[in-house]
């Protein structure tokens, strides 16, 4: 056994914490007050290499695990927690189940444009009737001569704005229980496919989550990814992948949240002294760094397993929901050891408190991940 | 990374699976009313190399590091929490600030009568007045010709009532806090140790805990251990690195309790199906399961720090912390789980709340790891 990162994740680590701290963190509080980010930023973020860390060198990517996407994602993720989700839709919504099962041709053709960024990806899965019952989508995908002509609404699309490409599951087959859904790769823009709102949200304000109509949307035959039927199973293993990439986004957050408040307990002065001698703030400190270690060990055990083509859906499952619910638990813990300052967007923990609850919603509810875990138990 | 136990230490984990299955699983509900283990017991566990597990191999002992040491840990502990503690205090405790601070004689005489089982170690530190602020202890210690002359009260000494050799904690000058404190290597024969009634235990209770007087206790000179005066130094590096076999302790318990009600979840019929089948007793289920997990981890990673020799302060307070509020957690979820019976003796999963209890108490309490972990993080 061996919990350290290897040297060259090392490097990586402290590379994306240099630009977390220099570049990503002093933007965060204009973002989320826009919520937006400029292309600007996304096209920095594309020459730092997040968006092709895990596509094969031959598609000009990086080649590397998900041990290190998901540093990428924990140390933007300190910065900015929209800002690395960004990062973790794109990779393992969109450029996973792409390389998972796409053909030569569609890899050949998407992956080396998302590797640089010049494509940003995203999955289009929920529907206003289908939220964690992912089986129940209703938009439609028919095969009429001229390719799939695809009907229908989906929402709360992370990065939907922004998005060059995407993975949409669709009904394809009715009739058919088992194999109603099918997964397809839309490019964006696309006759038919229009952007609809962008919902204002709790947290993670500057990153897109959008509502795509698709009214007689007609993509190529060759558009279906992996075998008709296979819908179902594209998505759900995608989200088994995308949990890491949450996990990852919690454990950022909620390290950020213990640095601010462990720093702020240091030098905040009452009844004579730093609020950091008192025991009821070491408690506090204590409790979130508890819960942030055991993250960090469940998330990369699980990111490990990925990467050595293990089962690794219940691990996933454990990491992202221990993780999500320590990021709201010690982002609350931090707003109140700043007390007032806590409150207000002034200080570093505001923010990150509303962006920590969404990581306990989506890509699988907790209450979603305690009946993978138990369904797993048995 | 690499998140896998190798070969060796699986074969490990499942010689020690097989005794606790085989030897302790079908007996610990009797030991844990009669609040005895039986001495065979002990005379297995030292043929299975246990009670030498950090006593190198030239002592008789099997010569392992902390890693090691959890996995056997949590599989003991797994079956019969009371035996593990057994373990725990011989090893953790009595044999590692030996191991420590002992000078080379004093290893070749006592060392390997621990690793065999023949002598049962045992660790006395707290006294009435004095847990946590263990520095704060009163026993004296005096030089008197060529012995030392203990005098006090020690209690809470788990072994306390079989042991052979006991390491004792003395203030052996008057003044200087921590800094006048020294350990001594107690027999159990030797004149004016008092060894007093087992302490009637919530759990672990097959687990001895008694007090020990010393009445002019006379130690041989040769039989301080370490040096003279800095005793509290070794005392609190034993603490230090015996949370991590504390952790694993916990893990154990908290696996027996989530073993045992995923079992009867699964047979239980309420509402027409099992109850395993309603998202209630899943939810409590995934929970357990999850803590679990990231107990271990944290446990294998402190124990792999440690191993290497690197400083691991934090790591095995974060680990005992959150192994034993965790092992509690699932004691109490089990009994949920089992309902009325899970309130009775008839099922195993009390004894497992009332033994992890003590996990949240025992070499440093839950509220000391907080100050620990803390003040790591605030650099003071």
């Amino acid at each position: 056994m061996d919990f350290e990162f290897n040297d060259d994740q090392r490097m990586l680590q402290q590379q994306m914490r240099e630009f977390a701290t220099e570049v990503v963190e002093p933007g965060a509080e204009a973002r989320d007050q826009a919520a937006d980010m400029s292309d600007d930023y996304v096209r920095q973020l594309a020459e730092l290499g997040v968006f092709g860390i895990t596509i094969p060198e031959p598609y000009g990517g990086a080649g590397l695990g998900v041990i290190e996407s998901s540093i990428v994602v924990e140390e933007i993720s300190k910065g900015c927690g929209g800002t690395g989700v960004l990062i973790s839709a794109h990779n393992s919504l969109c450029v996973d189940p792409i390389m998972t099962f796409g053909t030569e041709e569609q890899k050949r053709k998407y992956l080396p444009r998302m590797a640089t960024g010049e494509m940003i990806g995203c999955l289009s899965l929920t529907e206003p009737g289908s939220g964690s019952d992912a089986g129940a989508a209703t938009c439609r995908a028919e095969l009429k001569s001229d390719g799939w002509h695809i009907n229908g609404t989906k929402i709360f699309i992370t990065n939907g704005k922004q998005a060059g490409v995407m993975v949409l599951i669709a009904v394809t087959d009715p009739q058919d229980p088992k194999r109603r859904l099918s997964a397809f790769i839309v490019d964006r823009p696309h006759p038919g496919l229009q952007l609809g709102k962008l919902e204002h949200k709790l947290g993670i304000r500057c990153s897109s989550t959008a509502e795509y109509i698709f009214e007689e949307c007609v993509v190529p035959e060759t558009a279906l990814l992996g075998p008709r039927g296979a819908g179902l199973r594209v998505a759900l293993t995608t989200l088994d992948g995308g949990r890491i990439g949450i996990g990852a986004q919690a454990l950022g957050i909620a390290e950020a949240c213990l640095y601010h408040a462990t720093e702020y307990a240091k030098t905040r002065v009452q009844f004579g002294r730093p609020i950091g001698s008192f025991q009821a703030i070491q408690n506090k400190l204590a409790d979130s760094a508890v819960r942030i270690e055991a993250s960090r060990c469940l998330l990369y055990r699980a990111a490990w397993l990925k990467d050595h083509k293990q089962e690794y859906g219940q691990q996933a499952a454990m990491a992202k929901l221990y993780a999500s619910e320590t990021a709201s638990l010690v982002a609350n813990h931090a707003v109140q050891v700043f007390g007032g300052y806590g409150y207000c967007q002034e200080y570093p923990v505001e923010r990150r408190l509303r962006d920590a609850k969404i990581t306990e919603i989506y890509e699988g509810t907790s209450e979603i991940h305690r009946l993978v875990i138990a369904r797993g138990l048995s | 990374m690499d998140f896998e136990l190798s070969d060796d230490l699986r074969a490990l984990q499942d010689v020690a699976r097989r005794f606790g299955a085989d030897h302790l699983a079908k007996n610990a509900r009797q030991w844990d009313r009669e609040a005895e283990l039986p001495r065979d017991i002990v005379a297995q566990l030292g043929e299975l190399g246990f009670l030498g597990l950090f006593i190198p191999t030239e002592y008789g002992g099997s010569g392992f590091g902390d890693l090691e040491a959890t996995v056997i840990m949590e599989e003991i502990a797994r079956y019969d929490g009371a035996t593990a503690l057994t373990l725990d205090a011989h090893n953790a405790l009595c044999c590692a600030h030996v191991l420590l601070a002992a000078n080379a004689q004093q290893k070749q005489k006592y060392l390997p009568k621990l690793a065999s089982g023949e002598w049962l170690g045992a660790w006395a530190l707290s006294e009435p007045g004095c847990g946590s602020d263990a520095a704060a202890l009163t026993a004296t210690a005096k030089l008197e010709g060529d012995h030392w002359v203990l005098n006090g009260t020690k209690q809470w000494i788990t072994n306390g009532k079989f042991a052979g050799l006991y390491v004792i904690l003395a203030r052996s000058k008057p003044e200087g806090g921590k800094d006048g404190i020294s350990a001594f290597l107690v027999e159990r024969d030797f004149p004016g140790l008092h060894i007093g009634l087992k302490e009637d235990k919530l759990g672990m209770r097959a687990s001895d805990t008694v007090e020990l007087t010393l009445d002019n206790l006379r130690v041989p000179k040769d039989n301080l251990c370490g040096e003279l005066h800095r005793g509290f130094r070794d005392t609190m590096r034993v603490l230090e690195r015996g949370r991590i076999t504390i952790a694993a302790l916990a893990v154990g318990l908290a696996r027996g309790a989530l073993e045992e009600s995923l079992a009867y979840a699964k047979q239980r019929v309420a509402f027409g199906k099992p109850i395993f089948q309603h998202q209630s007793i899943q939810f409590l289920l995934a929970d357990m399961a999850t803590e679990i997990e990231a107990a271990r981890l944290l446990t294998r990673k402190a124990a792999i720090l440690s191993d290497a020799g690197k400083p691991c302060n934090f790591e095995a307070s974060v680990a005992k912390l959150h192994t034993s509020e965790m092992a509690v957690r699932a004691g109490l979820n089990a009994i949920q789980i089992f309902g009325g019976m899970g309130y009775t003796k008839e099922v195993p999963v009390e004894r497992y709340l009332r033994d992890a209890k003590i996990c949240e108490i025992g070499e440093g309490s839950s509220q000391i790891q907080r100050i620990v972990i803390a003040r790591h993080l605030l650099n003071l």
